[in-house]
């Protein structure tokens, strides 16, 4: 009787140990994540009974796949990556756990707070961010220095333009500025929010009335359209992040205003030709400093359906972990550590030393207020962005508009005019205009 | 043969392409009719043909059919015409023309979003695309493919896909073209042009009906070069009615105006259908 | 005859030069694969290669599980298809009734619904069915969207054989299915090669379904590009590595089988 009691503990708890559980992950593929998933088998290792299962895909589709599983609660997946955008309106639905019971040791109020305000809903934290940027000037020391010009600390767009006319030499392939074209809301829109924004305008009124057909916006897409005609890149509409970076990495523009997460990739020799010869300013503004540069964040959240929510949880924890960025440290070098949510990272010495973009990035963070983003009132939260679904889909329709101008297809007063009425459509069909 | 068994063999495909296209096509149609995005619950309800109306007076809404047919006929015609170009001279023998051959057909392997990265970054960007470089190499200013002339850029991108698949066709029906048809015509004295527009034309005429309906098919829906290269513009310059229902429907999870949107590019499908049947109803009918 | 020697010479001048300008897009593909990120952009034809893009693919990504995905998917489904198609086909083209030529255009109409548009009734149902995420599930979807080409292109190549051959193989005492698989489809074997391989080429490339129904699991290689397509940062040489290894297993599987299509093509036994 006893050898037989011994035998079944021993069969019971051999089965438990092997009865692994499998967190399912949608990630997105940026360097950050590939770091995690290469360094995640000593998460593994600390938790045998836990195994990861990796779904890496680009971020549109990325969106596509976790939006229709959460929303229709599949369970496909156990962990996702979301954004700034879409969590706090999964969390209004209902589709996400709460992240609850944090450990101490893993210092929550290190994590910068625009970031945990901007991922919770209702006052309850609803997921972990893994990497974190805002907007930036980037420019050539050398090519500022040849011509015997300084970048001041707060530049203006006006400032930009004058560099610009004197830094373009297209014979020699340097183009001035390169910017933001390709169409797109989280695309050319991101800057462009920023850059009207500064210039004094909004999407919308109080009332959900679009504000686009304004003289701040007709001011501001003006000045982008001819800025980039001048003294920009040919094809602009067809180049995103990943082709400007291309373009200001070979060297062939003189200034870029885009994510700070690029100084990382702009520092590095291995993929830059330029490392060492950058400088980086704020973001400039115009009228107003307000919602001048973007914030954005990817973030770790459990679906309400996910079937290992616990395993999840304690992965995004370990992600997300002043240790772990220890580690991808010594594995990868300071300079190339998820930036953008840790207070601590920034008062790293080593990582001050590593990375000649940590001020300014770490400013332009901590300044970035997506509760406040626009000089007038207005009824959404997001600086680069609407917080409300309809955006994915008129903000992209207003980003064509906007590329159809700079491609010189239509007039900025018709884009405009084009994008106001797509934005009406959108806020009559979503019923926010009462 | 006996009916009973006629029917059999014909009855699990009928049956099961009818279910097929039955449920999701009903389910179409029903979520078409309310208010139904995903991401904003609050909102349901039954629609009438607001979905419908959403998108035919979206501006974009005309254009995109526009832009759909003049797709469509563009490849056609590139294709079907190089395709018939290539078949004939392909079927003249000469030095390694198998290889030759393989080497033509490889574009139809390669996945489309790869296709359209490919040609967008590497050959048609106007900085360091391949043409970039050619022009800059002669002094000319490199042409900005995708601003400029983006309907031009994604019908070359689509022509190279299926040129392929339009070459492999017509070959395989030029190849079983009767010798003995030919020798006489040639003793009878028939010049070369006189026997492509006598003997071989009327003889492809069912492969290029085929080639016709397949890409017609095919093009009706395309998607995934446009969402790759252009997103649709600059401004509708490319946008066709698959990527419209994209950008308004499921790009914000509207599933009430995608399935709108679904139904609608059904019907002009149905409509190009029926005209493109009157045309072709000669060769898809009776032996050639 | 010298001029028809000059003739083909010439011939074979163009014949190469079209073969070269449409294969160089792939060409160029193929060498960026083995230069380093930084050389991928250059236009250089001279570098000197290197296999850390390949490391990296096969690092970062389990590239052999999602392979086996699409080889099953492809062969599975056409196969399922043929097994559905040939018969009707076979029915359709030697004993057509009044409907048949209308249930052929319905057949083919079945496709033109965009997939955009009923993305989520089909998520919905394979959601209930539990089939999102395997295997079975995107053999099915293949083979109902590949169904209407499979019949119809078999019909069109049926049609080209003369039912006097079956007349006389059913009056040697021939069963419908002796018909069919004896006499019937060795004749008509290039054309349903060359649906066939159509219809592989297709299932292994179609992106829609398949990065929206599956996973981790039933993941083919359309989600492995979807990893390499569009990350912040360099990324055409690993592109280019994994666009190389997508395309390869069905780049030699078709050029294997084009060697027994297009060479030795004679068509019917009846002059």
């Amino acid at each position: 009787m006893k050898k037989c009691l011994i035998l079944l503990t021993v069969l019971v708890t051999s089965i438990c140990a092997f009865a692994a559980q499998t967190v399912t992950i949608a990630a997105v593929n940026n360097p950050a994540m590939i770091e995690l998933k290469r360094l995640s088998p000593k998460f593994e290792a600390q938790n045998p009974d836990i195994k990861l299962n990796w779904v890496i895909v680009e971020e549109n589709i990325l969106r596509q796949r976790v939006t229709t599983d959460v929303s229709t609660g599949s369970g496909q997946f156990d962990l996702v990556f979301l954004g700034l955008y879409e969590t706090p309106i999964f969390a209004k639905r209902g589709w996400l756990k709460e992240i609850k019971d944090i450990p101490a040791s893993y210092d929550v109020e290190d994590v910068f707070k625009s970031l945990r305000d901007g991922l919770s809903y209702d006052g309850k934290l609803y997921a972990l961010p893994f990497y974190g940027e805002s907007s930036m000037l980037m420019y050539r020391k050398d090519l500022f220095a040849a011509k015997g010009l300084t970048m001041p600390e707060q530049p203006t767009y006006e400032d930009i333009k004058k560099f610009a006319a004197a830094l373009t030499d297209k014979s020699a392939g340097i183009y001035g500025i390169t910017l933001r074209g390709k169409p797109g809301w989280g695309e050319n829109m991101a800057f462009i929010g920023t850059l009207v924004n500064t210039f004094g305008g909004s999407w919308f009124n109080m009332k959900w009335q679009p504000q686009i057909d304004t003289p701040e916006w007709t001011a501001a897409i003006t000045y982008y359209v001819d800025l980039m005609k001048n003294y920009g890149p040919p094809g602009a509409t067809a180049n995103g992040f990943n082709e400007n970076l291309t373009l200001f990495a070979s060297g062939k523009a003189a200034m870029w205003i885009d994510a700070t997460v690029a100084a990382g990739s702009i520092s590095d020799p291995k993929e830059s030709q330029v490392a060492g010869k950058v400088g980086f300013a704020n973001a400039p503004i115009a009228k107003t400093p307000k919602g001048s540069h973007w914030l954005w964040s990817w973030a770790f959240a459990i679906p309400a359906k996910a079937k290992s929510a616990d395993a999840a949880q304690k992965f995004a924890l370990w992600a997300t972990s002043k240790d772990y960025i220890q580690m991808a440290a010594a594995d990868t070098g300071w300079a190339t550590v998820p930036p953008g949510t840790r207070k601590s990272t920034y008062e790293n010495a080593d990582y001050q030393k590593a990375s000649p973009f940590a001020a300014v990035s770490l400013k332009s963070l901590q300044t970035a207020d997506p509760t406040d983003p626009c000089a007038k009132p207005v009824p959404y939260h997001g600086i680069q962005l609407v917080g409300i679904p309809e955006f994915q889909s008129f903000g992209t329709v207003v980003g064509q508009n906007i590329a159809g101008a700079l491609a010189g297809n239509e007039s900025v007063a018709q884009a405009l005019k084009m994008s106001q009425a797509a934005a009406a459509r959108a806020a009559r069909q979503g019923g926010y205009q009462k | 043969m006996k009916r009973p068994i006629r029917t059999l063999l014909q009855a699990p495909s009928v049956g099961l392409l009818f279910l097929w296209m039955i449920v999701p096509l009903a389910m179409t149609i029903y979520f078409s009719f309310i208010r139904y995005n995903l991401l904003n619950p609050d909102v349901h309800g039954f629609a009438g043909f607001q979905n419908y109306q959403f998108l035919w007076e979206d501006p974009a809404f005309v254009p995109a059919l526009i832009n759909t047919l003049a797709l469509i006929g563009s490849v056609l015609i590139v294709t079907i015409v190089l395709g018939t170009l290539l078949a004939v001279l392909y079927e003249r023998r000469f030095f390694g023309r198998n290889v030759a051959t393989l080497l033509v057909i490889a574009p139809f392997f390669v996945m489309p979003t790869v296709s359209a990265l490919v040609w967008k970054n590497m050959i048609l960007h106007p900085v360091y695309g391949l043409l970039a470089h050619a022009f800059f190499a002669v002094g000319l200013t490199p042409i900005d493919w995708f601003g400029r002339f983006p309907m031009v850029s994604v019908i070359m991108i689509l022509s190279w896909e299926w040129l392929p698949f339009a070459f492999l066709i017509l070959y395989t029906s030029i190849k079983s073209l009767d010798r003995e048809q030919r020798e006489a015509a040639l003793i009878d004295g028939a010049k070369p042009v006189q026997m492509f527009f006598h003997i071989t034309l009327p003889h492809l005429k069912r492969a290029i009906g085929v080639v016709i309906m397949i890409e017609t098919i095919f093009l009706l829906s395309v998607f995934a070069e446009i969402y790759t290269t252009t997103s649709g513009g600059p401004g509708t310059a490319t946008t066709n009615l698959a990527y419209l229902v994209y950008s308004q429907g499921l790009q914000q999870f509207d599933i009430g105006i995608a399935s709108a949107g679904g139904i609608l590019a059904v019907v002009m499908a149905n409509v190009v259908a029926f005209f493109l049947v009157r045309i072709l109803a000669r060769s898809l009918k009776g032996n050639t | 005859m010298e001029s028809s020697r000059s003739r083909s010479w010439l011939f074979g001048i163009i014949g190469w030069l079209v073969a070269i300008v449409l294969f160089f897009p792939i060409f160029w593909v193929a060498i960026t694969a083995f230069k380093t990120e930084q050389a991928a952009y250059s236009p250089s034809l001279i570098f000197s290669p290197t296999l850390e893009s390949f490391h990296e693919v096969f690092a970062r990504s389990n590239y052999v599980g999602f392979a086996l995905n699409s080889i099953y998917i492809a062969l599975g489904s056409t196969l399922l298809c043929f097994i559905i198609a040939i018969p009707a086909a076979y029915r359709m083209a030697f004993f057509p009734s009044a409907k048949t030529q209308s249930t052929l255009l319905w057949m083919l109409s079945t496709k033109m619904m965009p997939a955009v548009g009923v993305l989520l009734p089909i998520y919905l149902l394979f959601k209930s069915a539990g089939l999102l995420d395997s295997v079975w599930g995107l053999i099915g979807i293949y083979t109902l969207i590949n169904l209407p080409i499979a019949i119809w292109m078999s019909y069109t190549y049926f049609r080209e054989v003369p039912s006097a051959i079956l007349e006389a193989a059913r009056v040697d005492g021939a069963g419908i299915m002796s018909q069919i698989w004896h006499v019937l489809t060795p004749m008509a074997l290039p054309g349903i090669s060359s649906t066939a391989l159509l219809l592989i080429i297709l299932s292994w490339n179609e992106a829609f379904w398949s990065i929206n129904l599956t996973s981790s699991h039933a993941a083919p290689l359309t989600v492995f590009i979807a990893s390499y397509s569009s990350p912040e940062g360099l990324f055409w040489a690993k592109l280019s590595a994994a666009s190389l290894l997508a395309v390869a297993p069905i780049m030699v599987m078709g050029w294997l089988t084009q060697k027994q299509l297009v060479s030795g093509l004679t068509f019917g036994a009846v002059k």
